[in-house]
């Protein structure tokens, strides 16, 4: 039996997690979520109450657990969810963010939002439907987002009388798609959320089962590391307290603060700050706390380097080693998330990493068609399409490819009138593009990444 | 947060929440021209502000901070915000309630309650000193409505909040792009729980009002809360007044506030006790977010914090 702590009072050595979950209509993503924070014990005596005074008023026979996730007046009168909602349980090792992203309205949408920040993207497969289209559909966006590992829980274990059959079957089908979109790391694992079968608790209708229960896996992953890509720091801004020093010591300050995006900085490094492409080394590396000698993603810090160099908001301090080129033409994968249509031609401004610069639409090269995972000529991106566009920029921006690295990969569109985010976006790697309709399956998030 | 007891290059969980609020607080200043930030003197405006204080670090916190006052205070609470605001050379900007009520622009409840008469002033507040983006101490944890809300939210001309329509918030690419008029809201601790609250405050020796430790007070009990005996809470026929060790797990109007029992004298014991403990913090605590299912959905629409 898995031995469920509240989280300690010693902070000390638990991690951080983020979990984005999705699933398809009524597949029990709800009762799953609400299952989890109920056997670890993150819902509290008041909100069970509120939780089973609303049940009996709806004269369910069982208390919902889907109530506790639904927050809004609107969800709980129709019994939907409608928007993403965060929350949050802890174990003795581990501290978690779960992203629950619904499964109908805007699904793309939602999961490419809670994805986007996810270490672990949980899927939910109806044991009696086994995967479909959607399961594919929300395969292709964890992997698209670069999800480090998927986790497919086989729900409703129980309605198919824990059968081994079926869930080996199930979970063959499952590998074999991830397989094809190259998804790194796949976990398959049998689950009942109504009944509470393998969440928190092993269960003995599942004897055949010997894997771990899903909350066992989520405290085993490994969490994403950003620090084995190379030194990346986007400076958020100079940090130069002049006149308005509350410590005399400070009057003369200069230095950038900034998370670091990727890898790891030491005092001495020689770096080289973009676009500019002029060199100078790290002389000290600040925090409120005190100097530091060395500091990793994604630690807030503050640079100070050798020579003086005018640098503002936008620029980016690399390792000198493999900095990245500064580009005016973008290449990149967006899930396109407004109403109205993207056309060539439209004047968008772009986000990426502290520079936001206005830009131009110049191609859309094809959407990605999700039940066939090939791609699609087209004019136009439709809410909710994945495609592929070039863009030119009024100013340079210092991309790498998203695959490489999630932090520098990733942009926005943002609308310049009404300043609404348009789009995620995803830069693109060398990859060869092909608009061949005949793809196959598993060359496909080559043509997509 | 100097130790990092995790082996190798790896953030504990509280290091990892830190990095990322003191991200958001040098985004919204760098993109935005007139921050706030809302300090009640409580427990998450004190944390906020230490946050705020790190961030910029060497220079000045580069903002002033907004008190709306209900005018229902806990004098010790008063006392600590004059003392930070002083120790860190900020400005102070008081949006009162009690000045509505005497003018007229505001009626005083039934209840005698003024946690929900915050937003006029609020949002007058906001206009007047034409600020664009507002600070605040909110945690996804705290509520469910709250639990669908962005790290920068949002705000009409009318200070509306519009859970329906949100930006989809990406990545750590937040957007607090506005039209004239409009202001964002931001909530750097969104991903922070109470329990982490206190373990920073713990980790960082946050001195905070005496009244969220355990002391013996005057209470008596409504609602099946204990109330502080004061000048804007007295005691109904038949509620008797007793002497009891209590705590204050939040504070905000006096009047509908409520201690819990407690023997936890310093942030560890705090700490034990919120790992133990069977009741959200609202729900134990505020009167005004028990009356319905929609409680804080309804008030933040209007543009509550």
């Amino acid at each position: 039996m898995h031995e469920f702590n509240r989280p300690s009072s010693t902070p000390g050595t638990s991690t951080l997690l983020r979990i984005a979950t999705a699933g398809s209509v009524d597949d029990g993503k709800s009762t799953l979520v609400g299952r989890l924070l109920f056997d670890s014990k993150a819902v509290l005596a008041d909100q069970l109450e509120s939780v089973e005074r609303v049940s009996r008023a709806k004269g369910l026979g069982h208390v919902d657990l889907a109530l506790l996730t639904d927050g809004l007046r609107a969800e709980r009168e129709q019994g939907i969810t409608i928007d993403v909602a965060y929350r949050y349980f802890a174990t003795a090792r581990r501290t978690f963010i779960l992203a629950d992203c619904p499964g109908h309205v805007q699904y793309t949408r939602n999961t490419v939002t809670g994805s986007s920040t996810a270490d672990a993207l949980v899927l939910l497969v109806d044991a009696r439907k086994g995967a479909l289209e959607q399961t594919r559909r929300h395969l292709a966006v964890g992997q698209l987002l670069r999800v480090p590992h998927i986790v497919v829980a086989v729900n409703k274990i129980d309605l198919v009388d824990y059968s081994r059959d079926r869930f080996e079957e199930i979970s063959a089908d499952i590998v074999r798609i991830a397989e094809g979109l190259g998804v790194p790391s796949i976990h398959v694992l049998p689950v009942s959320a109504l009944v509470g079968d393998n969440i928190v608790e092993r269960s003995d209708r599942l004897t055949w089962y010997e894997g771990p229960t899903l909350l066992q896996l989520l405290e085993e992953l490994p969490p994403a590391d950003a620090t084995e890509h190379s030194f990346r720091f986007p400076v958020q801004l100079p940090i130069r307290p002049q006149g308005a020093a509350r410590d005399p010591r400070y009057v003369e300050y200069r230095g950038y603060a900034g998370q670091i995006a990727s890898g790891v900085v030491r005092v001495g490094d020689r770096v080289v700050v973009l676009p500019s492409g002029r060199e100078t080394t790290v002389v000290g590396i600040d925090t409120a706390d005190g100097e530091l000698t060395e500091a990793f993603a994604p630690q807030s810090v503050t640079l100070r380097l050798a020579d003086e160099i005018d640098i503002t908001r936008g620029e980016l301090i690399a390792g000198v080693a493999d900095a990245p080129e500064p580009t005016q033409d973008l290449d990149g994968m967006v899930a396109w998330l407004a109403e109205r249509p993207l056309r060539v031609g439209q004047k968008v401004l772009v986000k990426h990493t502290t520079r936001t610069t206005q830009a131009v639409v110049r191609d859309i090269d094809g959407r990605l068609d999700l039940d066939t995972l090939r791609p699609q000529h087209t004019d136009a991106l439709e809410l909710n399409d994945l495609g592929r566009v070039r863009l030119r920029l009024a100013a340079p921006i210092m991309g790498e490819p998203y695959s490489t690295s999630r932090r520098t990969g990733s942009f926005l569109l943002v609308d310049p009138q009404s300043g609404t985010n348009l789009a995620a976006g995803m830069i693109r790697g060398d990859e060869a593009f092909s608009d061949e309709a005949a793809v196959p399956l598993d060359t496909t998030l080559n043509w997509s990444i | 947060m100097s130790d990092t007891a995790v082996a190798g290059r790896t953030l504990t969980h509280l290091e990892a929440l830190e990095s990322e609020a003191i991200h958001i607080f040098r985004e919204i200043v760098s993109e935005l021209e007139r921050p706030v930030l809302l300090f009640s003197g409580g427990k998450d405006s004190i944390v906020m502000l230490h946050l705020a204080a790190k961030a910029f670090w060497p220079a000045p916190v580069p903002f002033p901070v907004m008190h709306v006052d209900t005018g229902h205070n806990f004098p010790e609470v008063l006392a600590h915000r004059d003392a930070t605001v002083d120790r860190l050379g900020l400005r102070l900007v008081v949006a009162s309630v009690q000045d509505y009520i005497d003018d007229g622009r505001l009626l005083e409840r039934a209840d005698g309650t003024r946690n929900q008469l915050q937003t006029q002033p609020l949002l007058d507040a906001i206009v007047e000193g034409r600020f664009d983006a507002v600070f605040g101490g909110g945690r996804r944890d705290e509520e469910k409505a709250r639990a669908k809300e962005r790290v920068v939210s949002l705000r009409d001309e009318f200070g509306q909040w519009d859970p329906r329509n949100q930006r989809p918030e990406l990545w750590n690419l937040y957007n607090p792009r506005h039209r004239p008029g409009e202001h964002v809201r931001v909530f750097p601790l969104s991903n922070w729980t109470e329990l982490d609250v206190w373990r920073y405050i713990e980790a960082e020796a946050i001195s905070l009002p005496e009244l969220y430790y355990a002391h013996e007070r005057e209470v008596f009990r409504r609602d099946g809360m204990w109330l502080a005996v004061g000048d804007v809470s007295q005691p109904r026929d038949g509620e008797a007044v007793e002497r009891r060790q209590v705590r204050y797990r939040t504070v905000g109007d006096m009047s509908c506030t409520g201690a819990v029992e407690s023997e936890a004298r310093t942030a560890a014991d705090v700490i034990e006790e919120v790992a133990l403990t069977r009741i959200t913090e609202r729900g134990a605590t505020r009167a005004d977010d028990r009356v319905t299912e929609a409680a804080m959905e309804d008030r933040k629409k209007e543009g509550y914090f």
